[in-house]
């Protein structure tokens, strides 16, 4: 197969960025999306078709579909064309012989590109670093199956931690929320009784640090379920706004209450 | 050979570890304020020791090479961890999990080191559980098992096909909790070049910023390595692209000897090698041999109609199959450790009955298993992995079955650490699939996440304190010393160096063929003169390598291929001593097949006269011979026989 591909070049997170056109041949359907760049970067490198020799930066890592690492911005699509996908796990077959495609990196305000299709995501790390977890420490804790939970409970948990934050919703969305991302992440825990304990305190820190990284509110258009390769529902962004409410609320009574005994 | 000291301690095997917690130095709070630990590698090992040194009181600075600590390659794990719960109340206990890993390493394995692992492992559940990991549960709520090759007990936890991902984000998640807190500092796209040495103590690292590309300095008074296996010798593996081994090679190089570097992993069930241009081979999780059958056709005419496109799978009738795992091993059949299974599949497709269009494959089927169970139950077990087959290969599982074949997968060997999980240079410790220490020659299924976690949450908080509590009154390091200024300086010609080159291949097309000899000569079936030849191409390999790779770009700034550069350079040298350790091995044991060595049915024939030791080797200069050093196993708890998977 054959193929015209624009490929954003953008020096480093400073410079202006642009498309630049290249051609790839005798490509395999077999072959994967990222092999494909594979295949054009050895170009660019043994074929020095053109100088100075610079090959094209994009993040990547497992190539498996799971690290989240790979982030490419395929057609207008995070991640491409094919549902529930990781852009690593996109195969060329996918596409009709002679296509041209657009390779852009994530576009967001809280995602900086350091060069080319490479993008900055620590935005998320910071995220989850206000409360993502459980704050257990190392040792001293019950036997795993001391506390039973209900089957359909640890499924929705499991499936809201599916998550592999790629941020794929967040360029899906055109206000750039990492929203589901900040679902997920909450949801897991809500619906676990280990994480209930730090439910309140979690989902309010978690939502205030979104907020000022710089991330976007919700558009409520379900971009981000559409394109998000693990197919995390939107119901965990009900699950978060259930839950940020609450903690809202009981958060307002403990004032009032501990004001009336002040 | 008196350079070894393994440090096992006293006593009955069952009491070894309570007997060292009890007797070690420990470090007082207000001394682990005082005291810095560098960690390099955020994987299961890495991430859960971090945070648990964090927890302790320590400071941390932790090391990735990814853009977030959560994408190390644990993540990728897919079928499970082990624990001696005992839950299904099948049999298990601490001593059957001992057993089998000492045997499933086909005792190449030190006993104290893997009795202590089995003895943690129930901890590691209960950590996750309180952690928030969703593993599998059944109706009444409790948590589920399965089981693993090498087993005949169901002790295997899991959440769906992606229980490393999920132990990992529990890791990560402790970690985030001390960044926050303040006791990790966390540096993300930060590659090391080289290990510091301070009066032939380790203190600090060397590291390259991936996204200024400035080379920088850390100190500490303690290292710990967990940057994982190096597999990617082979270039095809199921390691993810940046795995790499320099970290390990560079401590190697600075003193620290490299244990077993012949055992590695070659793992049954991947998904078969498709062209040329790929660049990694994707693995299909073992816990697909609970359910699937594997099998080839057993008319040679059958799989030549098949590999000419003539036949289907399903065309062959049950009578015309040969499930030859459960005709050769009826005891265990389909789940037989992982070095069992490949060599197995190997011998079928070599004798002329592989499938698919190469002839290198073999079927996984699943037909039984949904007839019997039903499409949902196969799809709510192993759902994910069915999906990634279908993407890669464009065929449904579910009605026709996968074809397999086995790929690099996981390196028992590493660096030689003793008990304490310390290498030969003192301050460096090293953890989960970066050291050699408890997998022997063959790691089982479902253990390579429970050594990580058993290193990073219950081993190293206790054995590092026993190195540090002698270092409490040592001040905090500079980095301007000479001894870093040096290493930095080193690093930063080698780079030069590597940029000057300027030949005519690039890294992928060298290190394609590294990974063609490897393979050929160092992979499933080794023999004296293919090993010999292997060290000789290595070598005209490395040679070329150095006169002829043209890496772009400058030392500023990103520079993917400048790494990938210096990790074949390193690759180069790892590769001979891999050929070396193995063709000193006159014998076959576990991963590591001499056809030389074989008994009449082909199976592995250890020689436990000669060769029931680790060997750990020492790097004494680029074009010489290195040191061979041996730790003499004795096996005081159990008894040492032929492994047996058919009775």
């Amino acid at each position: 197969m054959n193929f015209t591909l624009k490929i954003w070049r953008q020096e480093n997170a400073k410079a202006k960025g642009r498309f630049k056109t290249y051609k790839v041949e005798n490509i395999s359907p077999d072959c994967s999306f990222l092999e494909m760049l594979d295949i054009l970067n050895q170009q660019l490198i043994e074929d020095k078709i053109e100088l100075p020799v610079d090959p094209i930066a994009f993040d990547h890592d497992c190539r498996e579909g799971i690290c989240g690492m790979c982030s490419l911005y395929i057609n207008g699509r995070p991640h491409g064309p094919e549902q529930g996908t990781t852009a690593c796990q996109l195969h060329m077959r996918k596409f009709k012989d002679g296509d041209t495609i657009t390779v852009e990196p994530w576009r967001a305000k809280a995602f900086p590109v350091i060069k080319d299709l490479m993008v900055d995501r620590s935005a998320f790390d910071k995220i989850i670093q206000e409360g993502g977890y459980i704050s257990v420490t190392t040792g001293g804790v019950p036997d795993a199956n001391a506390i039973p939970i209900p089957k359909e409970d640890a499924d929705l948990a499991m499936d809201a931690a599916a998550c592999i934050g790629c941020g794929a919703c967040v360029a899906a969305c055109k206000n750039a929320s990492a929203m589901l991302f900040v679902a997920a992440k909450v949801s897991q825990f809500a619906l676990l009784p280990q994480g209930r304990v730090e439910a309140e305190k979690r989902v309010q820190a978690m939502v205030a640090k979104m907020d000022e990284l710089g991330f976007g509110s919700c558009t409520n258009t379900y971009a981000c379920e559409a394109e998000c390769p693990k197919n995390i529902s939107v119901e965990n962004i009900a699950r978060l706004n259930r839950e940020y409410l609450k903690a809202k609320i009981k958060h307002a009574d403990r004032k009032r209450e501990a004001g009336g005994f002040g | 050979m008196t350079k070894l000291n393994s440090k096992i301690p006293e006593g009955p095997l069952h009491q070894k570890w309570t007997h060292y917690k009890a007797n070690q130095k420990l470090v007082s709070p207000a001394n682990k304020r005082k005291l810095e630990v560098i960690v390099v590698g955020t994987g299961l090992a890495g991430a859960s020791a971090a945070a648990s040194f964090g927890e302790m009181g320590f400071n941390v600075k932790v090391f990735c090479i990814q853009d977030s600590p959560r994408r190390a390659h644990s993540i990728a794990a897919q079928g499970g961890i082990n624990a001696a719960k005992n839950y299904p109340n099948d049999g298990d206990s601490i001593w059957r999990l001992f057993y089998d890993t000492i045997k499933g390493g086909d005792y190449r394995a030190r006993e104290a080191n893997v009795y202590r692992l089995a003895e943690v492992s129930s901890n590691i559940i209960d950590q996750c559980v309180a952690q928030g990991v969703p593993f599998a549960r059944d109706y009444a709520g409790y948590l589920d098992n399965r089981s693993f090759g090498g087993a005949q007990v169901s002790r295997t936890f899991y959440a769906r096909g992606q229980t490393g991902q999920q132990l990992l984000l529990g890791a990560y998640g402790a970690l985030s909790k001390e960044i926050k807190r303040g006791s990790v500092q966390m540096y993300t796209r930060h590659e090391m070049l080289d290990l510091v040495l301070v009066d032939g103590r380790a203190r600090g690292i060397i590291a390259r910023n991936l996204v200024t590309g400035a080379i920088e300095r850390f100190a500490a008074h303690a290292v710990v390595l967990a940057t994982g296996g190096y597999g990617n010798v082979y270039f095809l593996s199921t390691n993810a692209m940046n795995s790499n081994a320099s970290a390990a090679w560079k401590a190697h190089k600075r003193g620290a000897f490299f244990g077993n570097p012949a055992f590695v992993q070659i793992h049954p069930t991947c998904i078969p090698v498709h062209g040329d241009y790929q660049s990694k081979l994707t693995l299909m999780s073992e816990s697909l041999r609970n359910d699937g059958r594997i099998w080839v056709p057993k008319k040679k005419e059958d799989a030549e109609a098949i590999r000419a496109g003539k036949l289907k799978a399903n065309d062959i009738s049950e009578d015309d199959r040969d499930y030859y795992l459960e005709r050769r091993y009826p005891a265990f059949g389909n789940l037989v450790p992982r070095d069992v299974a490949s060599r197995a599949a190997k011998e079928r497709c070599d004798a002329g009955f592989g499938v698919g269009l190469t002839g290198l494959a073999v079927y996984l089927d699943f037909a039984d298993a949904i007839r019997r169970l039903g499409k949902d139950v196969i799809e709510s077990r192993y759902g994910n992995l069915f999906q990634m087959y279908e993407k890669i290969v464009d065929e449904n599982p579910y009605e026709t079955p996968m074809m397999i074949y086995p790929a690099v997968h996981y390196t028992m060997g590493g660096l030689w650490v003793d008990y304490e999980l310390q290498s030969t240079i003192p301050g460096l410790f090293v953890a989960g699939e970066a050291n050699f220490s408890d997998h022997g020659a063959n790691r089982l299924g479902a253990s390579a996440l429970m050594q990580g976690l058993a290193d990073g949450y219950f081993v190293l908080p206790y054995t590092i304190q026993n190195y540090l509590a002698d270092q409490i009154t040592v001040p905090k390091f500079r980095t301007d010393l000479p001894e870093f200024d040096a290493a930095a300086q080193e690093a930063r010609e080698r780079l030069e160096q590597l940029l000057s080159v300027q030949g005519k291949y690039s890294v992928d097309t060298l290190h394609k063929r590294l990974g063609k000899i490897m393979w050929d000569y160092v992979g499933m079936a080794r023999d004296k003169a293919g090993l010999k030849f292997a060290i000789e191409e290595i070598r005209k390999l490395r040679k070329e390598f150095w006169e002829n790779v043209y890496v772009p770009g400058t030392l500023e700034g990103v520079n993917d291929e400048l790494m990938k550069a210096s990790r074949l350079a390193d690759y180069l040298e790892l590769a001979e001593l891999i050929a070396r350790d193995a063709l000193h091995r006159n014998e076959s044991c576990g991963g590591h097949f001499r056809v030389e060595y074989q008994t009449e049915d082909g199976e592995a024939l250890r020689n436990d006269e000669e060769f029931k030791y680790v060997a750990a080797w020492e790097w004494i200069g680029l074009d010489a011979e290195p040191v061979l050093h041996k730790e003499t196993l004795d096996y005081e708890f159990v008894e040492i026989k032929t492994r047996n998977y058919k009775s």
